[in-house]
């Protein structure tokens, strides 16, 4: 089906298409024309959605290696290429940025009211930047796009952000900076090791052991702070409340996963020996962030902050599948990414509908809403639900398939990440019953409006995704089994040899 | 027997006449004698920089080998004279409104023009002396030209007593090295020099005073202290002029020195090379954190630059001199665009120095505001724009020379400097502010800024050209 984009350059066109849509709204009048500017960044962040789906039909599920693959020569003498292809991890992270993006700006429609041209440039480069990022087989391509996501981010934050936007913005960018800059060195070294920057050429390259186990703490320093881990996740829970909701939006489905596709593809990928070496440390961080931030987010009085903290509990989670290194651990760990990206997007888009409303993200400023909002009290459930994984929800995917292989590696690790889940139901169920049920305390309360048509259809099709993934995950499963299998025998013949 | 080949001086020739020519005619002419020397100096510099472009593949040494002529030469000459051009382009208003409009002025800048042209081509110890000399003194007295100002006049005098010591220390260097090795020639100083397993006690000496000295010239720290307040009192294009020609040259001439006659003692002089770098790229990072003035701020900046600059100086290598030259084309774009724009910005008719007066320039030049943000962003190195290149070119010597302690402080100090640099972004998007700005932009300054960011931001589509060119002239000095 749809056989014309084996004839087309269809990922750099996914790519590019939301850039030539900045530079549409760019060359847009500068006069009252904030509705026609709206809709060309939905019609160009739509039309990706659509080529990305295109992908997705033509994909091919039994291939490991990477497909619709593009190469050309970019930086004269050295061996720098636009290198770009689609396998099955990265498949669904373009997926899920690219459902994103046109939510994001639908969701921005009314509650932006300065500058919008510049906020919808910012968000259509956004979304370059992180497609280009999932799609890169050349690592100093990877590493410019990694970065480069860091510059309309710091501006989102920081133009339309809350009333503490400076101090978030600047601790946000110069944080994972920070974390990312020795990553370049790496980089550089890998390439005068190897002199390749090719990926899957780097997977069967061998590093001798000492260099390999700095290059991965490199790595590691940057995913960590991207994913991100204890102790380095002090960054997102203020980028979090002070983002606009679009903006957290992003944050949490998908940049955050940057780091988990970073520890997939890099970590595990060209460093097994050292992935190996390190696991348990990196594992027992996760346990540490599973159990401590839940216990943070319980005791958190800002529904944004409470869902950032709860971020990292998940997060946590993931690392922990990555790192167990049996194919159910990181295949749960991949739908545990997605499967986060969505509902966290929606928890934090479902707060924003109320922010719309009241101004106030405070918990104890609500109370009792389900009589006036039963229609988002329904939504808000499902999302909840499926933040603590209930079966029958994606959420449920992930961890179980996550707890599996962790009883597979050691069966206290598998305790302890059911701890969490534990934990999560606890926070998660607390808040629910804080801001909905009771009597309504508060007489501002009282006019609250339910979900109009707009915030419906921007959460309606994240619980049909909800649902999709949790009933039927083979549609999920299938194309990122066959590279991900890949990925482990590739760390299993390196760790026996 | 000497043979001369004027051809090979060409763009130096029609530079002298042409400078003699227009001060000649410019003192005759009464009111409009700012107006011709300043149109007739954009003509001059047009033609000197297409007669270097000339192709003279030859690489004859002439006047008793004075000078040298090579690739590397003739394009540090095309960036000082494309620097000067970008300096005329941009400046004439501001003289104008300051009432500057002396014609002195741009005969001062082409008589430093032709000292750099002779300091960048010296192939002796005099004729190196020489240039340096030239420059220097045009540029003291451009530094104190706004004679109404006591910033200007401080800044001025300072440069000229800092300057001068530091000309001592390196008449004492070349005195010391001639003494030791009894050539003044480059080529015959390398000769003597082959033959030494080690440098003398006294040749040590003479090369720390000259590297010393050209420190001086470059502002590495700890020799940087002029800097901050010459930047600071000199008018605003003298201020660009230093800050964009004068480095180039500075380093051109800094590494010359040092590969040609000193080549193979790469290990003794690198400590040293090691040592400015680091305390400028550390320096530079934070001590502009707590600037307010943005001429202190780019100049506590451009010491930043010049520190991740010596990084490719310290390896010694082919590697590290094509990191420099590309690092020197994407600092010459850099400085032009934001000392343009700094220049076209007023508050009530004043031009503005503080950095917090910019707060909300954003609501009422949004493509004005984007294009200082891309050159922030390009200079703390942030891909995708240009600034990341120079770094990474620089980073890609420093690790292929085991220099990975030098790389990591230069990693860790460009985040500490990506604080300032965005600190500006913050302050133009961010704050609030009056919007009583003004942006003055003719013709010439639109064609510079346009330019540039073409450059910056695009850099990343097509940068083979500037890569492959930079390593072919790195080639052509060993």
């Amino acid at each position: 089906m749809f056989n014309f984009i084996y004839n087309i350059p269809i990922l750099s066109i996914v790519i590019f298409l939301p850039l030539i849509g900045a530079f549409t709204i760019f060359l847009l009048p500068n006069k009252n024309n904030s509705n026609l500017v709206k809709i060309t960044a939905l019609f160009f962040s739509f039309l990706t959605f659509i080529f990305s789906i295109l992908i997705w039909i033509n994909f091919d599920n039994n291939i490991s290696e990477y497909q619709f693959v593009e190469k050309i020569k970019w930086f004269g003498n050295f061996n720098f290429y636009y290198h770009i292809g689609i396998d099955g991890i990265s498949l669904f992270l373009v997926l899920l940025s690219t459902f994103l993006t046109p939510i994001c700006v639908l969701a921005s429609w009314n509650n932006i009211k300065v500058k919008i041209k510049e906020y919808m440039i910012a968000f259509l480069i956004l979304e370059t930047l992180i497609i280009g990022m999932f799609l890169c087989i050349d690592l100093l391509l990877f590493y410019i796009f990694f970065e480069s996501v860091l510059i309309p981010m710091f501006l989102i934050i920081g133009i339309w952000g809350g009333s503490n936007r400076v101090y978030a913005s600047f601790k946000f960018f110069l944080y994972t900076l920070l974390g990312s800059v020795l990553m370049l060195l790496a980089v550089i070294y890998i390439y005068q090791q190897s002199g390749t920057m090719d990926i899957r050429e780097l997977q069967n390259h061998n590093f001798t052991d000492n260099s390999e186990y700095w290059l991965w703490l490199a790595f590691f320093a940057s995913f960590a702070v991207k994913i991100p881990m204890w102790p380095f996740h002090t960054w997102l829970p203020d980028a979090h409340v002070e983002a606009p909701t679009a903006g957290s939006v992003i944050l949490a489905g998908i940049l955050l996963k940057m780091g988990g596709y970073g520890f997939i593809r890099f970590s595990l990928g060209i460093f097994p020996v050292a992935s190996n070496f390190f696991s348990t440390y990196v594992i027992i961080l996760s346990i540490i962030a599973i159990i401590y931030t839940s216990f943070v987010a319980l005791a958190q009085k800002d529904i944004k902050k409470l869902i950032a903290y709860s971020s990292v509990a998940h997060m946590g989670i993931v690392t922990i599948g990555i790192f167990i290194f049996n194919q159910q651990g990181i295949e749960g760990a991949m739908i545990q990414m997605i499967s986060h990206g969505i509902v966290s997007a929606a928890l934090f888009l479902s707060v924003g509908v109320l922010y719309d409303r009241m101004h106030t993200r405070e918990i104890s400023f609500y109370g009792g809403i389900v009589k006036n909002m039963p229609k988002y009290a329904v939504f808000f459930m499902i999302f909840t639900l499926s933040s603590i994984g209930l079966p029958g929800t994606s959420g449920f995917i992930g961890e179980f398939l996550t707890i599996l292989g962790a009883y597979k590696f050691n069966i206290l690790v598998s305790i302890f990440a059911a701890t969490g889940i534990i934990l999560g139901a606890m926070y998660m169920l607390y808040l629910y019953k804080r801001i909905f049920f009771g009597k309504i305390t508060n007489s501002k309360l009282e006019i609250i409006t339910d979900l109009n048509f707009r915030e419906t259809i921007i959460l309606a099709p994240i619980i049909i995704l909800i649902f999709w993934i949790g009933l039927y995950p083979n549609s999920f499963l299938d194309p990122m089994h066959a590279p991900l299998e890949n990925i482990i025998t590739n760390y299993e013949n390196k760790i026996i040899s | 027997m000497p043979y001369i080949n004027s051809i090979m001086f060409l763009p130096e020739l029609i530079l002298t006449i042409g400078t003699l020519f227009i001060l000649t005619v410019s003192t005759f002419l009464k009111n409009i004698s700012f107006k011709f020397s300043f149109n007739a100096s954009i003509l001059l510099l047009v033609f000197s920089l297409y007669s270097v472009t000339f192709d003279i593949d030859t690489n004859l040494f002439n006047y008793d080998n004075f000078f040298d002529n090579g690739a590397f030469i003739d394009f540090i000459k095309i960036l000082i004279l494309f620097g000067t051009l970008v300096f005329f382009l941009f400046s004439e208003e501001y003289f104008y409104d300051l009432n500057l409009d002396k014609f002195e002025i741009p005969i001062l800048i082409l008589f430093s023009v032709l000292g750099m042209m002779i300091m960048i081509s010296c192939n002796n110890l005099i004729s190196m002396y020489l240039g340096i000399e030239l420059q220097s003194l045009s540029l003291y007295i451009l530094a104190s030209i706004n004679k109404k100002s006591i910033k200007s006049t401080e800044a001025g005098l300072k440069y000229f007593i800092l300057g001068a010591l530091s000309s001592g220390i390196l008449l004492y260097g070349c005195s010391l090295i001639y003494g030791f090795t009894g050539a003044l020639n480059f080529q015959e100083i390398e000769l003597k020099l082959s033959v030494l397993p080690q440098l003398d006690l006294g040749l040590i000496f003479g090369l720390v005073f000259i590297i010393v000295s050209l420190a001086f010239k470059v502002s590495a720290v700890p020799f940087h202290m002029w800097t901050p307040d010459v930047y600071e009192g000199s008018p605003t294009p003298i201020t660009a002029f230093f800050a964009i020609v004068t480095k180039i040259v500075a380093v051109g001439l800094l590494i010359r020195f040092l590969i040609l006659p000193f080549g193979q003692f790469v290990d003794d002089w690198s400590q040293i090379i090691i040592f400015l770098s680091i305390s400028s790229m550390i320096l530079g990072a934070l001590a502009a954190m707590t600037q307010n003035n943005i001429k202190r701020l780019l100049a506590y900046s451009s010491i930043g630059h010049i520190g991740y600059m010596l990084i490719g100086l310290a390896t010694g290598a082919e590697t590290g001199i094509r990191g420099i030259i590309i690092y020197l084309c994407i600092y010459l774009f850099m400085n032009a665009a934001v000392f343009t724009i700094l220049l076209s910005i007023k508050i009530n008719g004043k031009y503005i120095e503080n950095i917090k007066s910019f707060a909300g320039l954003s609501k009422k030049y949004p493509i004005i505001s984007f294009i200082i943000s891309i050159m922030m962003f390009s200079m703390a190195g942030i891909p995708p724009f240009a600034g990341f290149f120079s770094k990474f070119y620089i980073f890609i010597s420093a690790l292929e020379s085991k220099l990975v302690f030098l790389a990591i402080i230069g990693v860790l100090s460009s985040v500490v400097a990506a604080f300032y640099y965005i600190r500006i972004v913050k302050i133009i998007y961010f704050d609030d502010g009056l919007d009583n700005f003004e942006v003055i932009l003719n013709f010439r300054r639109k064609l510079i800024i346009f330019i540039s960011t073409i450059f910056i931001a695009f850099f990343i589509i097509a940068p083979s050209y500037i890569i492959d060119t930079a390593q072919e002239l790195s080639k052509t000095i060993f």
